[in-house]
């Protein structure tokens, strides 16, 4: 990846609403070659999505969300991907990651209430061939969400922690 | 009851910015860019050094000149990086670079010495020569020059009282740097005048695009050289208020007597917060201070580029973490912009002469700030042109 790329990605990761022209300020690039990057990036799907970090004490979604630690047994010649792919189609399933330690698969999963998220692991999940067990933990309160604090008061000029 | 006050210190001038922050105070709302610190927390491992420090029952005084290792770690470091010879018997550690300033003054300057001081330059330097009875001699430096001082503005300003020439590079509030060949071109003029050269170098592991050079490096100029730096700014440590100076023996030997009389040592748990700093920078590469360097760089470039396109021409600094952009096209000088700027858009940014004359039509802008307030800033400062 090229290095106007990177500093791009790494700008747009801070804040999705940078403009053009202060990101171009910013590199120190003309804002063409920035726009040309950025359409580019998007479309070959390194930039997958623009979407909002919202402090969840001020504005409830109503949703509840669990991570659902589960154990597998990876199928022949295909791994853990197949099973990945296959759970990654559900809706319900934000996010999906493949683990070190003591279980493979942390499933991030929203639904409306506590009994939508308890049939999506005993109707949905638990039945996938290859899963040996699911272990459900809901979400009670989130306190950091990607780099942002939600605890903290009003302060004044934030500083960054190197 | 008479006056107490002794004659220099009423005939100090107050602090230029001082004054314009003053002017701020009680008022909320204020976006301010006049902070010459870094809007960064002391990196962690550092903190923890010096709590550990602190836990262990380390509170005693160390020795006038520092801990041991703290100097030791100080002379491998600036030789590795700057290629600048120093001893560990050569260094004293200090209460910041501030006072390394203030001991190195005091130790060579007499009464009616001429001291020689780029202008613009940072506020400290004129008054701790005035309150020794010395004479601080401005040599302006242009913008056309980056804010370099050049060898012809340099011999118009030395007499036979010359005595010391003080070089601030990365500079406040330019935010020029001198390269090696900038150095060389003032050397005959210093060792023709026999001039003492005091390098202030604070802003040295900030510095864009290139690497910083030390005029100490030079061979035939290092001992006639008092090198100053410290850790506020590479480290964000400016309020554990540690620092170091360097010079040839006579001259360390006649600062460290000043040093032990007015302040005894730095403190201790700040040594070994530098200490620590140091030793985990040079192992990792100086990772902190890269990362912290190119968050830096961002800022700068989008403060210059921002700036001229507004209309108010900024020289493109290459260190420390200033903006120093010319408002004369304005019509207006950088008191009278900062002040109606302060006015119309609560915006405060420091005028050029806080640090000088020849910083009359400039303002001095930080970008030791987050990007979300720069840009809030520069928003309201473009709208502040607009309307004039």
């Amino acid at each position: 990846m090229e290095k106007l790329e990177k500093q791009i990605i790494k700008i747009l990761k801070e804040n999705s609403r940078y403009t053009i022209s202060q990101i171009a300020k910013m590199i120190g690039e003309n804002e063409e070659k920035v726009q040309e990057t950025i359409k580019g990036l998007e479309e070959n799907k390194t930039i997958l999505k623009y979407t909002t970090v919202v402090n969840s004490e001020k504005y409830e979604d109503d949703k509840v969300e669990a991570l659902i630690e589960v154990k597998v047994a990876p199928q022949k010649l295909k791994g853990f991907d197949a099973l990945a792919e296959e759970l990654c189609a559900f809706e319900e399933v934000v996010s999906l990651y493949l683990m070190s330690g003591g279980y493979d698969l942390a499933v991030m999963v929203k639904g409306n209430n506590l009994k939508d998220v308890a049939l999506f692991v005993s109707e949905k999940l638990s039945g996938i061939d290859g899963v040996i067990s699911c272990a459900t933990h809901f979400l009670l309160k989130k306190y950091k969400v990607e780099g942002e604090s939600i605890i903290s008061g009003d302060k004044e000029e934030k500083r960054i922690i190197v | 009851m008479r006056d107490f006050v002794s004659k220099r210190a009423s005939n100090l001038k107050p602090s230029g910015i001082r004054k314009f922050f003053d002017l701020c105070a009680g008022s909320k709302d204020i976006i301010s860019l006049g902070v010459g610190e870094p809007d960064f927390i002391t990196p962690y491992n550092i903190s923890e050094a010096g709590i550990r420090t602190i836990k262990r029952g380390r509170t005693q005084y160390t020795s006038n000149s520092g801990i041991v290792e703290l100097r030791e770690e100080i002379s491998s470091y600036l030789k590795n990086r700057y290629n600048v010879d120093y001893d560990k018997e050569d260094i004293i550690i200090t209460v910041g670079a501030s006072e390394a300033i203030d001991i190195a003054l005091r130790a060579v300057v007499d009464e009616g010495d001429e001291v020689l001081i780029p202008m613009p330059s940072y506020v400290s330097y004129a008054p701790c020569v005035e309150l020794n009875g010395g004479i601080a001699v401005g040599v302006p430096c242009f913008e056309r020059d980056n804010f370099k001082i050049r060898a012809k503005e340099l011999k118009e300003k030395i007499t036979s009282n010359s005595k010391v020439i003080i070089l601030p590079y990365p500079n406040n509030p330019t935010g020029g740097i001198m390269e090696e060949e900038d150095y060389r071109e003032i050397i005959d003029v210093i060792i023709e005048n026999d001039l003492l050269v005091i390098t202030d170098e604070i802003y040295s592991e900030l510095t864009y695009g290139k690497r910083h050079f030390s005029i100490a490096s030079i061979p035939c100029i290092r001992d006639r050289t008092i090198y100053i730096n410290g850790f506020s700014k590479a480290f964000a440590m400016t309020g554990w208020r540690v620092g170091y100076v360097c010079a040839p023996k006579e001259i360390k030997n006649a600062m460290i007597k000043i040093h032990q009389y007015a302040l005894i040592c730095a403190p201790i748990f700040s040594q070994y917060a530098a200490l620590e700093g140091l030793r985990q920078e040079t192992e990792d590469n100086y990772q902190v201070i890269e990362k912290m360097k190119e968050e830096y760089d961002k800022r700068r470039k989008f403060m210059v580029n921002s700036f001229n396109e507004i209309g108010l021409h900024c020289f493109n600094p290459e260190g420390a973490f200033y903006v120093f952009p010319c408002v004369e096209s304005t019509g207006y000088d950088g008191q009278e912009f900062a002040k109606l700027l302060l006015e119309k858009e609560k915006v405060a940014v420091v005028p050029g002469d806080a640090f000088g004359e020849s910083g009359k039509n400039y303002i001095r802008c930080s970008y030791a700030y987050s990007m979300e307030s720069l840009i809030k800033a520069m928003e309201k400062i473009s709208k502040f042109v607009k309307e004039l």
